[in-house]
């Protein structure tokens, strides 16, 4: 079989179809996905953003332990959500948690990591997003089982997995890349390069052309695109997912972006980059050239942006009130989860643990009794 | 399962399990086996043999030769509705796949509160005592032993090697299966029984006796039951103890064999510091305590990296060893 290598590598520039002031870059509007689509991706980004921005603060109010923000990086956050179908699976990282809650997911339960009630605050199944994995590059395999075994039972399930650009040094990416296009699995990988894995910068983590090259090692088609443009994201991310699903197998996606913030609150940026780099990045900030190009276009006005304000404002105060719930986390839990049925050893440890509850706080261990399996 | 009458055979450990694959394939359409070599070739020990010419390239399969990778792959196949088998080639070839099995095969049901549950068998063919060259011959089992959310079996003999891996096939949580190589050949009966007893999290008195009990596992039960044989000729009676399953570990059983007779010795072929030997034998001193005649005693390999083949008889615990450590029981006091 005729390989034609030229076909699997990614354009020299990145693919764009809005520049920064918000003009189409082919001039007129033909390219551009339905209006709609870009109405709805950017009413996403509003809440993306207002969700990061009151994130951050809860860190600061203590509610959350961490958090590590995707603001600059909104638009990647919400065309990763909007490109998939109900039967479709997302699998996102720590950084990821404004696409998860794009895709539906509670952003109150979104965050149970970050806030340290438990690790993972919400159902996989329920919107079929998977846990944020935190370790990196290791979901990548198992969003390409969950490909394979949608694809062994015949179902037209696709999934987009998330990773940065620090994690494709990895070697899961490596070997999730090499197993999903041997298998022919339905995954398409998406790296937000966001130029920095906390401190070290890109050009310490690759000497690749660009991340998307380094899917032709694998066979696996690679695309480059401008992450702060949301319609060329959705336009490339959403054609990747329509190829994956008709059985042309996975494709690696390279979103260009930028970490606007800090790697988590306990980060201090200053220590490895420039005022004059973040200020170059902040020009091409992703809801601003959309916004302007749908305000030229005459299908946003003020209305509606104030509408996208009201809706993202309810998604904060809800993500506020949620995290300010005080979890009395049940002592039981550390037991419950650990197999299907707790070893006899675990049922021992479990009764250390009461007795020792029941001695400090008189009267809690009565209420937990009745749980006991 | 059905209720048929009880059918038995004799097999090999390497047939036993590749009987115990057929039958849940054959069974459950959602059961997997995969790994490296285990299609066409049928497993470099030949114990998925015939599989994929039975129930086609979906079901039995080779994949890249990346243990992370098909670990990784089988967490997803396991989270959308596949029960995979997954085969790592060797012990020590397991090992780039250590961070799938810690950190989420082993989690991924506590992380999200029991929501996703991970049905998969890791089958490793482990230990030594088979000339294997370096990096063949590792008792790996501590590791996996010392992570909490994994279930860990090692059989010795083909009856419990069908038994055990039919029921961690079936198990909701993630199972590590020891396939102990040495025993790979050796031969006994098995029963294909509906509704037998469970065997994860039972030990198994293999051999009555009353003066001392020896505990063992995997590929050191066989020797564990020779020494017995070689000091019932001197008139010591010796109880061998299989463990079986060495997560969830079976007190009761391991305890109650102890205290029969006062006197413990814990055998297996694992380096011996920090390993499952020093974890029963410290189990067994807590609980047993006041029952034992002297100290338990572990006869285990040394604390070096696995021998090569012409020295590895060095290692391996010896009916000698063992003999040695009974008579060092303190029997003067008893």
């Amino acid at each position: 079989m005729a390989i034609d290598v030229d076909l699997m590598l990614p354009s020299p520039e990145p693919v764009a179809l809005l520049d920064p002031d918000g003009r189409p870059t082919a001039g007129d509007d033909d390219a551009l996905p339905p209006a709609d689509d870009l109405l709805r991706g950017l009413a996403g980004m509003v809440t993306a953003r207002r969700f990061n921005e009151q994130s951050s603060v809860l860190v600061r109010q203590g509610r959350l332990a961490v958090y590590p923000s995707s603001y600059g990086q909104e638009a990647c956050q919400v065309a990763a959500a909007q490109v998939l179908g109900d039967e479709d699976w997302l699998f996102p990282t720590y950084r990821d948690t404004a696409a998860a809650v794009a895709r539906g997911v509670d952003p109150v339960e979104v965050l149970g990591l970050l806030k340290g009630d438990w690790h993972s605050g919400y159902d996989p199944y329920e919107r079929r997003v998977a846990p944020l994995a935190t370790p990196l590059a290791t979901q990548l395999p198992h969003a390409v089982g969950v490909a394979h075994a949608a694809r062994l039972r015949g179902e037209s399930t696709v999934v987009l997995a998330m990773c940065g650009d620090g994690a494709t040094s990895e070697g899961d990416f490596h070997e999730a890349l090499n197993f999903a296009a041997v298998f022919r699995a339905p995954v398409v990988f998406f790296v937000q390069n966001n130029q920095y894995a906390i401190s070290v910068p890109l050009a310490r983590q690759s000497a690749a052309p660009s991340l998307a090259h380094k899917g032709v090692g694998y066979g696996v088609p690679g695309e480059l695109v401008d992450g702060n443009d949301l319609a060329a994201l959705l336009h490339v991310l959403s054609g990747a997912v329509a190829r994956a699903r008709a059985g042309a197998g996975p494709q690696l996606v390279e979103g260009r972006t930028y970490r606007m913030q800090a790697h988590t609150n306990a980060d201090d940026a200053t220590r490895y980059r420039s005022d004059a780099e973040v200020a170059a990045w902040a020009a091409k900030d992703p809801l601003l050239r959309l916004d302007a190009y749908l305000r030229a276009a005459g299908v946003l006005d003020d209305s509606r942006a104030a509408a996208h304000a009201d809706d993202a404002e309810r998604l904060a105060r809800h993500t506020r009130d949620g995290l300010n719930v005080d979890v009395v986390p049940d002592p039981e839990d550390l037991f419950r989860h650990v197999y299907s049925r707790p070893t006899p050893q675990l049922v021992e440890q479990l009764a250390l643990v009461k007795d020792e509850l029941s001695r400090d706080e008189p009267g809690r261990d009565e209420t937990s009794q009745e749980e006991t399996r | 399962m059905t209720s048929t009458a009880v059918e038995h055979e004799t097999l090999s450990t390497a047939q036993a399990i590749n009987r115990a694959l057929r039958d849940a394939l054959a069974e459950d359409p959602t059961v997997l086996v995969l790994g490296e070599d285990v299609g066409a070739l049928g497993g470099v020990f030949r114990v998925t043999d015939g599989l994929t010419a039975e129930f086609g390239e979906d079901r039995c399969f080779d994949t890249p030769l990346a243990e992370a990778g098909i670990a990784g792959f089988a967490v997803g196949l396991a989270m959308n509705g596949m029960r995979p088998v997954i085969e790592m080639q060797f012990d020590a070839f397991a090992y780039p796949a250590f961070e799938q099995v810690v950190s989420h095969i082993a989690k991924m049901r506590n992380r999200t509160r029991g929501r996703v549950e991970l049905p998969l068998v890791i089958r490793v063919p482990y230990a030594g005592g088979v000339g294997g060259v370096e990096h063949h011959s590792d008792s790996s089992e501590a590791y996996y032993a010392h992570t909490p959310g994994l279930h860990v079996v090692a059989p010795s003999n083909p009856a419990d090697a069908y038994l055990l891996l039919r029921e961690a096939i079936a198990s909701p949580d993630p199972v590590v299966f020891l396939e102990p190589k040495k025993l790979y050949w050796a031969k006994g009966e098995v029963a294909f029984r509906a509704g037998a007893e469970p065997g994860i999290g039972r030990a198994v008195v293999r051999r009555p006796g009353t003066d001392a009990t020896l505990i063992a596992y995997g590929p050191s039960v066989p020797v564990a039951l020779e020494a017995a044989d070689a000091a019932a000729r001197d008139g010591r009676s010796l109880q061998v103890v299989d463990v079986r399953s060495i997560v969830p570990f079976d007190d009761a059983t391991v305890c109650a064999a102890v205290e029969s007779t006062g006197r413990a010795v814990v055998v297996a072929e694992a380096s011996g510091f920090a390993s499952v030997a020093s974890e029963i034998a410290a189990r067994v001193s807590e609980r047993c305590f006041h029952s034992l005649a002297a100290p338990v005693r572990r006869v285990t390999g040394f604390d070096i990296p696995y021998p090569p083949p012409k020295l590895e008889h060095l290692q391996l615990p010896s009916v000698d060893r063992i003999l040695d450590a009974v008579d060092d029981l303190q029997w003067e006091d008893a």
